[in-house]
């Protein structure tokens, strides 16, 4: 029994990773740049969240609207100032270490606005626990909910994207942006869309995040973070259910193997089965080879 | 110490800034108020210097602030009732910001200044630079909290509070002792020393004592906040109690994952979950119950205790935390080892060192953290460790 709970426990972590993972493959695939500013846009929502619900006293409900409202908006205007102005850059490794210079930014920021103690956050879920099997498998609400997110997000992007114009757009942009605008596509327009779309779902992340691991300080949302982008490159970078597939792979494999072989080596583990992955396919699980034409 | 390394991860950058626009600004803040106060009317017995060191500013300020507050209380104390062997104190705190380099400045200009005893410095890592110093010149040093091994690796300095790992062995010992528990889990940080060597001593105790350890987890700095594996292991092995030597942010976690999971067990754990009521927004119901080892508890109804908090209280308008007590009961130690000693103001400073570090092995003291506090030629306290259970939201003597 304790076997089922590890892989629910996995498959919750995972689906958390999934979702962060998404902001990353998303903006990965039609600006070709890694926002390492992502994580800490999830470490704001958590932020915006808490303060929502404790000194505004507003509900839950409407605390993660806020937040989603407030890191779309930090999303764009983040792309908008740091990030486009670069985007014509000889060297891609401009806006690459502009995101980490983001990064620190936003968690210099909150170090002063929130301080350095860690606060203990507010479960926004209600949804009771499920007790299973006698009392031996007990399943938190809030593992239950992450697990239905992840999986509601899913379908919504991946229809987003193939049934509506702004998610043609975007397909179009990722294959060949020069194209994409000869035929009237806005391509920063689109940009922006993703940057706001993958920030929205860092904010809700940070409510799943931080509902099940109530912590919350300047520097949550880095190593969630970096595991979330090892995500995206186990399930191969650019591709949306890649991201989901390699979300839950990384949680599974990080809770099973701290169950079964050991607790230090967790994230060891982690990094060894990416090596491998990658060695054996180097675009991951399922990225796309795309041939260079010359 | 402790508590700082990883909080002062958490500020550096924002220290850096600070420190970059106050330039200088946060020089040594000398304390003279004291001195001058016990020189006016020292006694024909002549003074006895005593200097302390610890970070009156900058991120551990919390804990040097309490030791030289408590420190002069004690002092100001003992001087109204007559002083050590007749002599006067003097006493004089020199701020060292938790930085090695700082606390070796401070430790030279009290030398300057005619110290005869030191009583520092609080944080380890300046202490256990420090420490090198005051072996060079033979000089006597008792730190009141610092609890790295080798913050008093010589033979000159001896320590109040007890040593990391120390805490391990006091634990198993208490748990045993008072048949608290018959199979107990751990979860511990691995990748931080102050962990790991509490323990270490846990388990080579345990063997000893009348309990089993049914599972021993890790965590590591970058994987803490999932617990669910560590808490089903516990859980599976029938453990009725867990055993946390880590710090409380991560403790909290442990709560609340347990309490999701429908776990309950008895906690238990070291002076790391001293502050666990204080994290903000945190349901203190789950800590109810909880056990921890600390060598202070304000609340404690011994006239002792009860004396000193009011006092402090009365000076400073604040409740005395741990460091404050450590502090208090070093002032008398080293009353109690100079009187032992027999120490004089004319004896120089190699003198006092070698007729005060024989005399430790021989005093016994009651006092805030410990009754019957004997110590050994290496410097370590032998105390019986005292536990507080958190009840209705407070600590509680146990």
């Amino acid at each position: 029994m304790s076997f089922v709970s590890y892989l629910i426990n996995g498959i919750s972590l995972g689906s958390v990773y999934a979702i962060i993972a998404l902001g990353y493959t998303m903006v990965y695939g039609i600006a070709k740049m890694l926002n390492f500013a992502h994580g800490d846009i999830i470490m704001v929502g958590g932020y915006i969240a808490l303060t929502a619900m404790n000194a505004w006293g507003v509900n839950p409900i409407l605390a993660v609207v806020l937040a989603v409202i407030f890191c779309t908006i930090l999303g764009v205007v983040i792309e908008r100032v740091a990030y486009r102005p670069l985007r014509k850059a000889a060297s891609p490794l401009a806006v690459l270490i502009t995101a980490i210079g983001v990064s620190y930014l936003l968690q210099n920021v909150a170090l002063l606005i929130f301080g350095a103690d860690t606060k203990s956050f507010t479960s926004v879920v209600s949804v009771p626990s499920l007790v299973l099997a006698g009392g031996s498998l007990i399943i938190s609400g809030e593992t239950i909910v992450t697990i239905v997110a992840c999986m509601v997000i899913m379908i919504c992007l991946t229809l987003f994207i193939n049934k509506t114009k702004a998610g043609q757009a975007m397909l179009a942009v990722s294959e060949d942006k020069g194209a994409a605008q000869l035929m009237g596509i806005n391509v920063n327009g689109t940009i922006a869309l993703t940057f706001a779309i993958g920030s929205a779902l860092a904010a809700i992340a940070a409510v799943l995040l931080c509902s099940a691991y109530p912590s919350l300080t300047p520097y949550t949302g880095a190593m969630p973070g970096i595991k979330a982008f090892v995500a995206a490159v186990f399930g191969g970078i650019g591709s949306v259910p890649g991201a989901l597939i390699g979300g839950l792979l990384l949680g599974v494999i990080e809770i099973l193997g701290k169950a079964y072989i050991s607790s230090q080596m967790a994230d060891a583990i982690v990094f060894a089965v990416l090596i491998i992955v990658l060695l054996v396919k180097p675009t991951g699980l399922l990225g796309k080879q795309i041939q260079e034409k010359v | 110490m402790r508590k700082f390394k990883r909080f002062f991860a958490a500020v550096a950058a924002v220290t850096l800034v600070a420190v970059s626009l106050a330039g200088c600004g946060n020089s040594a803040s000398k304390e003279t108020e004291a001195a001058a106060e016990a020189s006016s009317d020292a006694a024909a017995g002549g003074v006895l210097k005593i200097g302390g060191i610890g970070p009156t500013t900058g991120g551990a300020a919390v804990y040097g602030q309490a030791v030289k507050n408590a420190a002069e209380l004690a002092v100001k104390e003992i001087n109204a009732a007559g002083g050590i062997n007749g002599m006067q104190i003097e006493f004089q705190f020199e701020d060292d910001e938790h930085d090695a380099e700082k606390s070796v400045n401070a430790y030279n200009s009290l030398k300057d200044w005619g110290m005869q005893v030191l009583m520092g410095t609080v944080t380890s890592t300046p202490c256990t630079a420090v420490v090198e110093k005051t072996h060079e010149d033979n000089m006597f040093q008792l730190t009141p909290s610092g609890s790295a091994v080798d913050s008093i690796k010589y033979d000159n300095a001896f320590r109040v509070c007890f040593s990391d790992p120390n805490q391990g062995a006091a634990s198993a010992k208490y748990i045993g002792e008072n048949k608290l528990a018959t199979k107990v889990a751990v979860i511990y940080n691995s990748s931080d020393v102050y962990s790991s060597g509490i323990y270490e001593k846990f388990a080579a105790e345990a063997e000893n004592q009348d309990f089993e350890i049914v599972s021993a987890e890790a965590f590591t700095e970058d994987s803490k906040t999932d617990f669910s594996v560590q808490l089903q292991k516990a859980k599976d092995a029938g453990a009725d109690m867990v055993f946390l030597p880590i710090y409380y942010t991560e403790a909290s976690l442990i709560l609340t994952q347990a309490n999701s999971m429908g776990y309950a067990p008895t906690f238990f754990g070291c002076d790391g979950l001293d502050g666990i009521l204080a994290v903000e927004n945190f349901d203190t119901s789950l800590a109810e119950g909880v056990m921890l080892l600390t060598p202070f508890a304000a609340d404690a109804d011994d006239e002792l205790t009860k004396n000193f908090v009011a006092a402090y209280k009365e000076a400073y308008g604040d409740t005395p935390n741990q460091f404050a007590a450590d502090s208090y009961d070093a002032i008398y130690i080293i009353k109690a080892a100079a009187e032992q000693a027999g120490v004089t103001a004319d004896m120089s400073v190699s003198d006092i060192c070698d007729a005060m570090k024989t005399a430790m092995t021989e005093i016994t003291l009651d006092g805030l953290t410990g009754t019957g506090m004997t110590w050994t030629a290496d410097g370590e306290p032998d105390k019986a460790p005292k536990a507080v259970i958190i009840k209705d939201g407070v600590y509680t003597a146990m």
